[in-house]
């Protein structure tokens, strides 16, 4: 997150503590670090790299017949990439994942507007309601919404009795199901990077753009928003990098009508047993989600100038 | 009354994977060297007491009490462990080599599959008291090349599971739920894993379940594509909650499944296209990493002891190939679940569920992928 390193503006102190760190010399100064990064790379490693060296492998293997892989040179899983077929399942899947981001950033700047807004008291109460939903395993939370939105489900039973429809929708196993359930799961990943973008904007930022004439919409768009933005493309990439790689949500609330490039990546896996080439699926996804990330950094430093490095 | 069984029976993908086809099971071939590998000996009156065997098998597809049932009677203990789908397993077993574990419930193909990779300790029907319990023809599926690798368990069939007081007539032809007439458009259900996903396709077109030809498959495709959107969802796992709610009319299912809805709503029925279906079953083998032949032949004879396998049809409502716990179900039970009863026929008069292959497997994958990502 781009906020993480640096302390709150106008609150800490950028030299405080510079000096003494200066001044220790010797051993102390390579042991230490050391042994703080060592439990974070060590994770990173063992869980990040390891792993991601482990695909890249099977990208370029033949398959096993039990599942795995055999370790044959075989180029054949990249040209199959282009298929019609899955390059269609990608678009849709771009699509759907990007439309929830936007849904989610149109619900959630408002949202995290609002919350800065409030005394500080029921601003804790409301940062905690949005984080309370993850107290709820993620399963039950999406079958919920089946109960809710199936033709014999909750909101048809209230459409039908309060007479505002005579017929029942089909709202349930459509695309728009799953964007509904995305948007859903996703939102306080939105939310709370959001809320801390706007809370940081100094306070008197606003009130110089208004001693200089301009009206809060003047001032909205050009001071609020692209100090905000690098929060709001980090909240964009916490909700459409999930969305994108899910395959839970579009088989409970699509019917499996609607194939993502999560399910495409499990089924070759956990179905058809084709390790290369779900590697070479995975892997096309990560390529995908770490340009976003570079997108993020970079944005990020146009509008914050110099990386923020207390 | 269980109706909480996830039996994922998505079973067969992986075993097309795993290549080779199935021999004809006639083609027992003497006692030539070339012929199928010979059960290692083992002693029925061994003394098995103090052992500790590891079984895995789906959650609550056996009696509760089996590990007591089987102590008491052997001596021996049990330790139970889990797998949720058959993939599940090839991993448990494939992946560690099956270290630790002895005996496995699967699904005949996969079952098939891991015989031919020689994963399977081949069975000795002499070492089973039992073993005449069983129902011949449910013998002949459980064979490798004329020998029996594993014991069968549990079979049945695929069918089309409905609510008769929501249906003008009940369906007789897998049409009816390929092309379903304008009022159940959107009411229905079809499975969307691999074998039973193209099943409905494959009967309605007069074709094999196992059929491995790129044509008729061409076709199948076709009426697949045809018949998607008209479908509610692809679903194997909770079709018969939602013939409950009401939101489905007419569902894929498999008939121990729709028994499930039945116990319900006794609007729920079950029927066997007249095109056909299939017979699929699973089963219980030994695998060959095990060390403990003895105890493990004493666990599959209690399984077989007519008690203990008529709980599983009295509690699972699948039907049973063992003959001698037939004959202790309910005449109540049998009426109340027909396709356990009057209609058992129907499930036996279908076409038996085998491995297809590599290039057939890959073939019905790509197929179900171009039809569900359409």
């Amino acid at each position: 997150m781009a906020d993480s390193p640096g302390p709150a503006p106008g609150r800490a102190s950028r030299h405080g503590r510079a000096p003494s760190r200066r001044r220790r010399r010797g051993l102390g100064a390579v042991v230490e670090p050391v042994a703080l990064l060592a439990p974070g790379l060590l994770f990173y490693a063992v869980l990040v790299l390891a792993p991601v060296a482990l695909v890249t492998g099977y990208m370029f293997a033949d398959r096993g017949r039990f599942g795995g892989v055999e370790w044959k040179l075989n180029f054949a899983n990249f040209s199959r990439l282009l298929e019609p077929i899955y390059l269609d399942v990608f678009e849709k899947s771009v699509v759907i994942a990007l439309t929830a981001t936007v849904l989610a950033l149109a619900i959630g700047y408002p949202t995290a507007y609002a919350i800065t807004k409030m005394p500080p008291r029921w601003r804790t109460v409301a940062l905690v309601l949005v984080v309370v939903p993850f107290w709820t395993n993620f399963l039950i939370r999406i079958y919920a919404w089946i109960v809710l939105l199936n033709s014999q489900g909750l909101l048809n039973d209230a459409l039908v009795s309060t007479g505002i429809t005579d017929e029942r929708f089909t709202m349930l196993y459509t695309p728009g199901a799953v964007v509904i359930g995305l948007t859903y799961a996703y939102l306080p990943l939105m939310i709370l990077p959001l809320y801390a973008a706007i809370d940081r904007i100094d306070a008197e930022l606003l009130e110089a753009s208004a001693n200089l004439g301009a009206n809060r919409f003047r001032t909205f768009l050009g001071v609020q928003l692209p100090l905000t933005l690098p929060g709001a493309i980090t909240g964009c990439i916490l909700v459409f990098v999930p969305s994108l790689g899910n395959f839970v949500v579009p088989e409970l609330l699509g019917g499996g009508k609607t194939v993502m490039a999560g399910n495409l990546i499990r089924d070759q896996f956990l179905r058809s047993q084709d390790w290369p080439f779900g590697s070479v699926l995975a892997m096309s996804v990560v390529v995908m989600l770490v340009l976003l990330f570079l997108l993020q950094s970079w944005v990020t430093r146009r509008v914050e100038g110099v990386p923020r490095h207390g | 009354m269980n109706t909480t069984i996830r039996r994922s029976r998505s079973a067969t993908a992986v075993l097309a994977i795993l290549g080779a086809t199935l021999a004809p099971a006639l083609a027992a071939c003497g006692d030539s060297d070339s012929g199928p590998e010979k059960p290692s000996a083992v002693g029925t009156d061994a003394d098995v007491s103090g052992q500790k065997i590891v079984v895995s098998n789906w959650k609550d597809y056996m009696p509760d009490d089996i590990g007591k049932v089987y102590k008491k009677a052997t001596g021996a203990e049990l330790d139970i462990t889990y797998h949720a789908t058959n993939e599940e397993l090839v991993a448990k077993v494939t992946g560690s080599g099956g270290d630790g574990l002895d005996v496995i419930f699967g699904s005949q193909p996969f079952l098939q599959a891991f015989a031919e990779a020689g994963l399977l300790e081949p069975i000795d029907p002499d070492s089973l008291e039992n073993w005449a319990n069983l129902d011949p023809k449910a013998i002949e599926t459980a064979q490798v090349d004329g020998q029996p690798y594993w014991v069968p368990y549990t079979w049945g069939t695929t069918g089309i599971c409905y609510r008769s007081d929501l249906v003008k007539k009940a369906p007789t032809s897998w049409y009816d739920l390929l092309t379903p007439a304008d009022e159940y458009k959107g009411k229905v259900t079809m499975m969307g894993t691999e074998r039973w996903a193209v099943l409905p396709a494959q009967k309605a077109l007069g074709y094999s379940v196992n059929t491995t030809d790129t044509d008729e498959m061409a076709e199948v495709e076709d009426l697949m594509l045809k018949a998607k959107p008209n479908l509610l969802a692809y679903d194997d796992s909770t079709f018969y909650e939602r013939l409950i709610s009401g939101e489905a009319v007419m569902t894929e299912a498999w008939d121990g499944w729709c028994n499930y809805g039945t116990a319900e709503n006794p609007d729920i029925k079950f029927a066997v296209p007249k095109e056909g279906s299939d017979l699929w079953s699973d089963g219980i083998a030994i695998l060959k990493s095990s060390e403990h032949l003895d105890a493990d032949y004493a666990f599959l004879d209690t399984i077989l002891e007519a008690k203990t396998h008529a709980w599983v049809e009295e509690n699972i409502l699948y039907n049973i190939p063992n003959t001698a716990a037939q004959d202790l179900i309910a005449t109540d039970l049998l009426k109340q679940y027909d396709t356990l009863g009057e209609r058992r026929a129907e499930m036996l008069a279908g076409e038996n569920m085998t491995d297809v292959g590599d290039e057939a497997a890959d073939m019905y994958n790509q197929i179900i992928t171009q039809v569900t990502a359409s």
